[in-house]
């Protein structure tokens, strides 16, 4: 872990609570960092598409991804739930710790279903009803019984503020939802098979306002359970529901502080000049 | 005032005017020249096979040569014992291999195998019966529905493959990665979301192979042949209704011209009625596409 | 709420999952399988080939390179030359598409460039049903209508009239005809080139047209740009046809009169290589025999395999070109 404990000294140099004592864990015996980068970098053919990205994600927290399209939030985000393994093209080097463990010395299914991910379109799965999408992650891994199914969906539904709309037709084929109510969907699904990680990948981009708010709602809520890392390009959504905010430019992380440091006072002339507007 | 140097003559732009509408009555008589045949050949099936539909026709064995009579129920049954057969094969093999290029495949061995798909579309049926005859009646040492159906199942398998990779491959990138998202295998994803996904269009793909291999004669000729009695075994020769109408309308009696009538027509009904069944099937499926 | 739900279940990752083996032997099982499909459909074309190649050595051997030049079939002799069958499937197919190609074209532009909405999708589906009927249908339909029809309304008057000045229709017009065999090939080949035709033309942009109606254009003259421009893949629709013609086996066999000599005349029986396999493949007694058929499909395998590559690349160019745009 020396690594990670110089990024946890840079960071409280940075952060202004440096009076934060630094043990690894809380006192509920749970890792202080969920989630720790070493010098990830991503390559498509060769080319590299993120650099050198060292980040501790903490845990119960929510840590957003800012920066201009292009920038690389996205992949470096998918590199967190290995979704780059699937793409022959792409290669991930350096280290992510999961709780401490190197993720691709896990097994690639057994990470996912700890770090969950949402994405930027709701995708429920097509041709399936609004039930065996929530548990199709369960259902899948070979959890059959049904009253575990149905439990499990309903409080998965409730954590994603959906039950009341749905309870009544669970058998109802999930593309009759609209677009926020599908979104809603998608994080129940993935809050179903109980991730530790929530990644959601621009949430809300494909939402009108009120459905984007109620998702913004729900990450509030849901920050108390799980850790949340959500990529935006919406400067004003990390500065409501993030604590801790990333700030990325041309694949490299430039900056990443608490929220309140990052848009009040930042310490880079890039991070400035990108959340006053004057350029992405 | 902008002076119009191009001015065209009067006569030039009547005789466009004229083209134009010519052109327009060509082509519009050329669809209707395209489809009489359709419905010169629909009209005569109907009207000389319907009086052939009877209940012997679908329940009775072939008459002897030259007595009346009799019907074409072990053709019948034969027809989809070997289609059955030839689905066992074709069916699993041209969806997992459907499933290899859109997945798996790297874009050059997807290429090849694509190619390799068409060019099997393209081939005529005739030459797999030759093969499935050198293959497996040679070895055996006479002619059985398994050789038929092997004939049947190469003309269904590139069949199978071009509909359900074109199928697989409109099933947008982000569905397969929720699934991966969720922790589950690839293979399951693919097996039980995917697939699932696409399957409408992957029933196409079988139906309209099934319906190539009821229809298809040439690859029969040779490998199932023919038999007048009901199938015991399947290492047999065996009836199919294709062959059974080819070997009754050349030959020179009445009653088996009738007869063919009747196959004829019991062919071109199913095609149809699974041409549309596949129509509305199609026409219901789509995806919404990535941004 | 979320916090008190969350504190009951704290149950440890991964034991809940009944399978947790099943994703890598799963995986490995899975594309282990597809793996083999994929293989086994690129060596079943190889295997075909190969086997057609094997089982015509015989008849290679005994008669070399002059079986293709040879017009003597002689079963009883056992002489064999495949000339008569080239002559037949290659005039047949070339007189159907004569026939079919304008009528296809013109169908296709109607159903691309003209009609619109419900007439559109009735169209195009009757076209793909057309191609759909089995082939011994148009067989039975051919034997019994199409050959008395054309004997008495085509033939018949044309040997009359023309017979003696022109070789091509000179009598006896018999009713199973190279005529009657080229009739029926067009009437099958015709939905094949139209809808891949149809595709070809769907594939040109739109901005196209548009441009050539901006520039004061009438309407067929768009068409006309944009016939010229997809006229690439159009010409890769006429050689599928081709492909298709020159391997059609039961309507041609029933319809052509199956003589294994060359005739001038059109009105005259023929016979091709798909026919005379299908026809003679089972009453073929001796080794040699059977070789020679299978040569002549081997014949047939290699004509068929240059045309379809011919047109498949033909037709994918045009497509691939609009579609990276």
């Amino acid at each position: 872990m020396e690594p990670s404990q110089q990024q946890e000294q840079q960071t409280h140099t940075l952060g202004d609570d440096s009076s934060e004592p630094l043990p690894q864990s809380d006192d509920h015996g749970r890792e202080r960092f969920r989630i720790v980068t070493e010098n990830v970098t991503v390559l498509f053919d060769g080319k590299a598409a993120i650099r050198n990205v060292s980040i501790a994600i903490r845990t119960n927290k929510v840590t957003a991804i800012i920066g201009p399209s292009g920038c690389g939030k996205s992949t470096f985000l998918r590199a967190l739930n290995r979704l780059h393994d699937i793409q022959p093209n792409a290669r991930v080097e350096g280290r992510i710790l999961l709780d401490g463990e190197d993720i691709t010395t896990l097994d690639a299914t057994l990470v996912r279903r700890r770090i969950g991910m949402v994405f930027q379109k709701p995708n429920p799965f097509p041709a399936m009803s609004i039930f065996d999408n929530v548990v199709a992650g369960l259902r899948f891994n070979g959890i059959r019984k049904r009253s575990l199914l149905e439990e499990i969906a309903e409080e998965a539904l409730r954590r994603a503020a959906l039950w009341d709309e749905v309870k009544d037709r669970l058998r109802a084929p999930a593309t009759s939802l609209s677009g926020g109510q599908q979104q809603r969907l998608c994080i129940a699904r993935a809050l179903a098979i109980e991730p530790e990680v929530l990644l959601m990948d621009e949430p809300t981009s494909a939402l009108d306002p009120i459905a984007t708010a109620k998702i913004e709602e729900l990450i509030y809520e849901l920050k108390r359970t799980y850790t949340i890392v959500i990529v935006t390009h919406n400067m004003q959504q990390a500065a409501r529901v993030s604590d801790w905010t990333a700030f990325m430019y041309l694949g490299e992380l430039i900056e990443f502080d608490k929220t309140r440091k990052i848009f009040t006072n930042p310490s880079k002339r890039q991070t400035e000049e990108y959340i006053t507007g004057r350029f992405g | 005032m902008i002076e119009r140097r191009l001015q065209p003559s009067p006569w030039v732009e009547y005789r466009r005017r004229i083209v134009n509408a010519l052109g327009h009555g060509v082509v519009a008589l050329a669809t209707v020249v395209v489809l009489f045949p359709l419905i010169a050949v629909i009209w005569y099936t109907l009207r000389e096979g319907i009086p052939g539909l009877t209940w012997d026709f679908f329940t009775q064995l072939p008459k002897p040569v030259g007595e009346v009579g009799g019907g074409m129920a072990n053709a019948i049954v034969g027809s989809g014992i070997v289609v059955g057969l030839a689905s066992l094969v074709a069916i699993p093999l041209g969806i997992l291999a459907g499933i290899f290029i859109s997945e798996y495949a790297s874009a050059r061995l997807a290429a090849a195998i694509r190619f390799v798909t068409e060019v099997m579309l393209g081939l005529p049926s005739i030459l797999l019966g030759i093969f499935a005859y050198a293959v497996v009646v040679k070895p055996i040492g006479h002619f059985s529905a398994y050789a038929g159906a092997a004939a049947l199942a190469i003309v269904m398998l590139p069949i199978v493959i071009k509909t359900t990779e074109e199928i697989l491959r409109l099933v947008p990138r982000h569905i397969r990665e929720a699934g991966l998202a969720l922790g589950i295998p690839q293979w399951v994803v693919v097996l039980r979301i995917i697939l699932r996904a696409a399957s409408r269009g992957i029933v196409t793909g079988i139906l309209l192979a099934v319906a190539r291999a009821a229809g298809e004669t040439a690859p029969l000729l040779f490998t199932a042949l023919n038999n007048r009695f009901w199938h015991t075994t399947l290492d047999q020769p065996i009836a199919t209704l294709p062959v059974q109408i080819f070997t009754y309308a050349v030959a020179p009696y009445e009653d088996w011209h009738r007869q063919a009538w009747a196959g004829a027509l019991v062919l071109i009904g199913l095609v149809l009625v699974l041409s549309i069944v596949l129509r509305l099937v199609v026409s219901r499926t789509h995806f919404e596409h990535e941004q | 709420m979320a916090a008190e739900v969350s504190s009951v279940r704290t149950v440890p990752q991964g034991r809940r999952f009944a399978y947790p083996w099943r994703g890598a032997v799963g995986n490995t099982v899975f594309f282990g399988l597809c793996l083999i499909a994929g293989i086994v459909v690129l060596l079943t074309l190889l295997a075909v080939i190969a086997q057609l190649v094997v089982e015509s050595r015989p008849s290679i051997e005994a008669f070399g390179i002059g079986f293709l030049t040879r017009s003597v079939w002689d079963p009883v002799a056992e002489e064999f030359g495949a000339l008569p069958f080239i002559y037949g499937t290659l005039v047949s197919s070339l007189l159907a598409l004569l026939l079919a190609v304008p009528l296809s074209i013109g169908a296709a532009v109607f159903l691309v460039e003209i009609a619109r909405g419900w007439v559109r999708s009735v169209l195009s589906f009757l076209i793909e049903a057309l191609a759909a009927v089995p082939s011994v249908v148009y067989g039975v339909w051919g034997i019994f209508v199409l050959v008395p029809w054309l004997l008495e309304h085509v033939s018949m008057p044309l040997a009359e009239t023309w017979g003696e000045a022109i070789p091509l229709v000179a009598p006896p017009a018999t009713g199973p005809s190279m005529l009657s065999a080229a009739v029926i090939l067009a009437i099958m080949v015709t939905p094949i080139i139209t809808s891949v035709a149809r595709d070809v033309l769907l594939a040109i942009p739109r901005a196209q047209r548009e441009a050539a109606l901006a520039l004061g254009s009438t309407r067929w003259e768009a068409i006309r740009t944009v016939i010229g421009t997809a006229r690439w893949g159009i010409f890769g629709a006429i050689i599928l046809g081709l492909g298709r013609a020159l391997g059609e086996t039961m309507a041609v066999t029933m319809v052509i009169g199956n003589d294994p000599s060359i005739h001038t005349s059109l009105l005259q029986p023929a016979y091709t290589l798909a026919s005379v396999i299908a026809n003679e493949f089972t009453e073929a007694t001796t080794p040699l025999y059977v070789s020679a058929l299978i040569e002549i499909g081997l014949v047939l395998l290699l004509t068929t395999l240059v045309v379809n590559i011919v047109a498949r690349l033909l037709v994918w160019s045009i497509a691939r070109r609009y579609s990276q745009q």
